[in-house]
């Protein structure tokens, strides 16, 4: 069997509230970060308010809809980024989204290697008929690494953001398992 | 000029009204035994409730239009008699980018395909441009719901997205659609 924690690049893990929290306290200064990332606006958190969030989700214990990791990469066991996936039971459907908060670790195959695992994860071990995500129309670096992790777009929703006073598109996009398992094939 | 004698509630048959919460649940309970009509509705799962169910959930709305601030919620009322015959709203408003979902439903069959679901639209499309000053609302609707594609289609909503098989409903997929409409292409139907 393959390892459903270990890509190429990365390694999925759990970190501690205290470690998170200290991450996201440096990461969301970063607003081109977080305006890839997400739609809702920019704010800042203490480290205290982040880490009581973490320990909350704790707290609440397993949710079968919930699956949050933390990526690591394997040379150097750096903790660079998050990600997860969020389940529909009654539909079997699976949104992924992904963030890696240290910039040095942009564009260099860190995110498509995540994303590879979380497929893995959610058609393998959560076993879901479809994976989906949104992403922005300016984060073309994004819409690059999914479709390289099989990732189809669906359609975009026509100008439903407004950033720096312009109007933009947000895009959607999906794989279906039958896609994926091709894909493991050519492999 | 302001045109503000205009009234955002009133359609010709129809109208806007609040949630009665002593008359409107033994009414609604009704429409959640039509299976047909929930799974028209909504895409979470079908299931009957009763009138006290029905309470708690107005109950639990009205706490969260308080506090989240990002859902407006209207039942719809035949001018006639007033009584109760659907729901609109808008929700997951997003301020910052002035965007948001529409959802609508005619509850009881003998009120369907009266036209009353278009009055009832064209008065919610009316108040998410002209007093919420959205700037686009968005719609999510399953594949097999040809008569609210119809509806949307001729209100000059656009298919945007095809979400392939992202329902699982009568032992088969189904694709999810959403549509949009944007603030200029309402202006410029009038």
């Amino acid at each position: 069997m393959r390892d459903l924690f270990r890509g190429e690049l990365v390694r999925l893990t759990s970190e501690e509230p205290e470690i998170q929290a200290k991450a996201e306290v440096r990461w969301q200064r970063d607003t081109e970060f977080h305006r890839l990332a997400d739609s809702d606006p920019a704010e800042m958190s203490s480290e205290k308010k982040i880490k009581e969030w973490f320990e909350k989700r704790i707290d609440e214990g397993f949710k079968p809809e919930r699956y949050p990791f933390c990526a690591r990469t394997i040379d150097g066991d750096k903790f660079i980024g998050f990600f997860g996936l969020w389940v529909d039971l009654i539909h079997n459907e699976a949104w992924v989204g992904i963030g890696i908060g240290e910039r040095d670790f942009w564009g260099k195959g860190y995110g498509t290697d995540m994303m590879k695992l979380c497929l893995q994860y959610a058609f393998t071990e959560l076993n879901v008929h479809r994976v989906s995500l949104g992403l922005h129309e300016y984060n073309p670096r994004a819409l690059k690494s999914y479709e390289k992790a099989g990732f189809r777009l669906e359609g975009r929703t026509r100008k439903d953001m407004l950033r720096e006073g312009k109007r933009t598109d947000s895009l959607w996009m999906g794989i279906l398992r039958e896609e994926w398992s091709q894909m493991q094939n050519g492999d | 000029m302001f045109d503000i004698q205009t009234q955002l509630f009133e359609g010709q048959d129809v109208r806007f009204g609040p949630i009665d919460h002593e008359k409107d649940p033994e009414i609604e309970s009704k429409w959640t035994h039509d299976a047909g009509f929930m799974r028209m509705y909504d895409v979470a799962p079908a299931r009957p409730m009763s009138a006290a169910m029905i309470k708690k959930q107005y109950e639990k709305l009205e706490k969260q239009i308080e506090e989240d601030k990002n859902l407006y919620y209207f039942t719809i009322r035949a001018k006639e008699d007033d009584r109760l015959i659907g729901k609109a709203m808008i929700q997951w408003i997003e301020w910052s980018h002035g965007n948001g979902w529409i959802q609508l439903g005619i509850g009881s069959a003998e009120d369907r395909c009266k036209g009353y679901g278009a009055q009832a639209l064209r008065m919610l499309i009316h108040f998410a441009f002209a007093e919420l000053n959205l700037f686009r609302v968005s719609a999510r609707v399953p594949e097999y719901n040809e008569a609210a594609i119809v509806l949307l289609k001729k209100f000059g909503f656009v298919e945007e997205v095809r979400r392939r098989q992202a329902l699982d409903r009568d032992g088969r997929r189904w694709d999810l659609l959403v549509f949009g409409l944007l603030k200029d292409e309402w202006q410029n139907q009038a």
